[in-house]
């Protein structure tokens, strides 16, 4: 997703001498075809993520759009109060640029893992939240956003081969993506385990659910207006995402359930905090936390379960 | 301008709303009267060319107001908003205001931004220049040190930071709480072009800005020595004029003080 992303990035740079690109010493194998092409408008500014983000900031009240390029702790966490102070108070074009949302830098610890990145970035007014599924989805939502005046989070993963089945790339600023019906179950997922989410899915037709997947690439602006419409019509909903329970995707979907009085049941998947300090490969982490599609399509089935015995209960 | 009439506003707008940090203000009175009576080249503060001022020790915001009202950019009835309900002028200085550049008031910010206003003056092709203040117990925060390493390695011409040393904090003498000194040769160590001044002579520090290089070369630091609550005796070198608010008695001495 990151090397398609910098390839879309230059194809944009083409057209668009705004456009600038400043690592945080990230990127190796990433970075380069964009500082070959610009060489002038491409920074590494070493290890030092809030000065890159105040440098950005800077940048921008001047006319450029600067995208700000780490992995994506250390672009949200470190430099938080830069950003808010910076291009959110300033209302500038700084793009945010974390790479490997989620567990996707699984064996590198905990340090690396982006677990709450969504839920710190989504609370800040006027910031784009965006967590691509795939790399068709990241160039869309790349080109989606490129006239923005605003400040935007890019969420990307590492996948640079799978893509979701039925998605074809589609993006649009305050929307989701629904792929099915789904009176049954939605399974609402955000960023690179919606893979995981797809395949539940997928297992849950096979079973005869009536299932579908939400793909919800855009956070904030949040797409209320279709994640109504898609839990409206389901009786369960399973909100998937590497990240903590708390603020994410989960947490967004309940709002919007607890404020439209959708009578939709809603079981929130999503990173615990009973692993303290283990490591391994993505998919080991996935499973772990129960994010791998066997642990989503358990999760459904018992909630279908759930809901149904509590019908009969009060029938 | 004259450095007291700035102090002037200070001191009435603190009065009337009462509030403080004036001692902070009262400091670069000096600094912000040379800024803004002959050294920033700004004839109309919505020029995207105008140079850029970063007051990155944002709780000194009072002084700007002052020179931005003396400059004639911000009404008597503006000003006379400071502190109250639905104001644009906070203690700490927001973008939104016209003549602002942008907003501060968390310590440790305005260098990066300036850093960044410099190379995009650069990119630009553009000759105007960036000037930050800061305060000395700033550079307490790391994330100052990461702006200057940053300006000194792409050589940042443009950018020219005022650090106003007068040695108080807070809560404290800034050699009690975290010692900075010596404060020039750490500077310099980072590869700065380092000049010590007077922070209390205007014609001081506009001439030595008048001889700095702002198109080639590293950036520029005036290390100016100040004193905290500069003009009136009561308030200079006393930490509690960090947040007090004068009493009727104190402001009609501190009025006589500074000339008003």
């Amino acid at each position: 997703m990151r090397a398609t992303f910098i390839r879309t990035l230059v194809e944009l740079a083409d057209d668009d001498p705004r456009i600038m690109l400043l690592t945080g010493d990230l990127g190796f194998t990433v970075v380069e075809s964009f500082a070959e092409r610009f060489p002038d408008r491409f920074f590494n500014v070493g290890v030092a993520e809030q000065n890159m983000v105040g440098v950005a900031t800077g940048l921008a009240e001047a006319g450029f759009v600067p995208f700000v390029y780490s992995i994506a702790t250390f672009a949200t966490l470190r430099p938080y109060e830069f950003i808010r102070n910076g291009p959110v108070l300033h209302r500038l074009p700084v793009r945010i640029v974390g790479v490997g949302g989620g567990l996707d830098y699984g064996s590198n610890g905990v340090t690396h893992h982006a677990l709450e990145d969504i839920a710190v970035m989504r609370v800040q007014p006027g910031l784009t939240v965006v967590a691509p599924a795939d790399f068709e989805q990241a160039r869309s939502a790349l080109r989606a956003t490129n006239a923005l005046t605003g400040p935007v989070y890019f969420r990307l993963g590492k996948n640079e081969s799978n893509t979701i089945a039925g998605l074809d790339g589609r993006f649009s600023l305050g929307r989701a993506e629904q792929i099915g019906s789904g009176a049954d179950v939605a399974i609402v997922a955000t960023g690179s385990i919606t893979l995981e989410a797809a395949r539940a899915v997928a297992a849950l037709v096979d079973r005869g659910v009536d299932a579908s997947l939400v793909v919800v690439a855009c956070l904030s602006p949040a797409p209320i207006d279709d994640l109504v419409a898609a839990l409206g019509s389901a009786r369960v909903a399973i909100t998937v995402e590497a990240h903590y329970a708390s603020g994410g995707l989960g947490s967004l979907v309940c709002e919007i359930v607890a404020e439209h009085s959708l009578g939709c049941h809603i079981v929130r998947r999503a990173v615990g905090d009973g692993h303290h300090g283990i490591s391994g490969s993505e998919r080991y982490l996935n499973g772990l936390h129960g994010l791998s599609s066997e642990s989503v399509v358990a999760t459904a089935l018992e909630a279908l379960d759930r809901v149904a015995t509590a019908r009969q209960e009060r029938a | 301008m004259r450095a007291n009439d700035v102090r002037r506003i200070v001191l009435e707008q603190s009065k009337r709303a009462g509030v403080g940090h004036i001692g902070s203000a009262l400091s670069v009175a000096d600094i912000v009267a040379a800024l803004y009576g002959g050294i920033l080249q700004i004839d109309d503060p919505d020029d995207p060319d105008r140079d850029r001022f970063v007051l990155s020790k944002g709780h000194a915001s009072l002084a700007l107001y002052a020179a931005l009202h003396l400059r004639g950019w911000l009404s008597e009835d503006e000003l006379s908003t400071y502190n109250a309900d639905g104001t644009l002028l906070g203690t700490h200085p927001e973008a939104v205001l016209r003549g602002v550049d942008f907003s501060t008031g968390s310590l440790g910010h305005g260098l990066s931004l300036g850093a960044g206003s410099a190379l995009a003056a650069r990119l630009q092709s553009s000759t105007r220049r960036v000037f930050c203040l800061l305060s000395d117990a700033e550079c307490n925060e790391g994330s100052v040190w990461e702006a200057v390493m940053f300006a000194a390695h792409h050589d940042l011409s443009a950018l020219v930071a005022i650090v106003d040393l007068n040695g108080q904090q807070a809560l404290g003498y800034s050699r009690d709480v975290l010692d900075l000194s010596p404060l020039e040769a750490r500077w310099r160590a980072f590869g700065w072009d380092v000049h010590e001044v007077d922070g209390h002579s205007p014609e001081e520090i506009s001439r030595v800005v008048a001889g700095l290089d702002t198109r080639a070369g590293p950036p520029h630091v005036l290390i100016s020595s100040t004193t905290f609550g500069k003009s009136v005796s009561y308030m200079e070198g006393r930490i509690e004029w960090h947040y007090w608010p004068m009493n009727d008695e104190q402001y009609a001495t501190a009025i006589d003080e500074v000339g008003g």
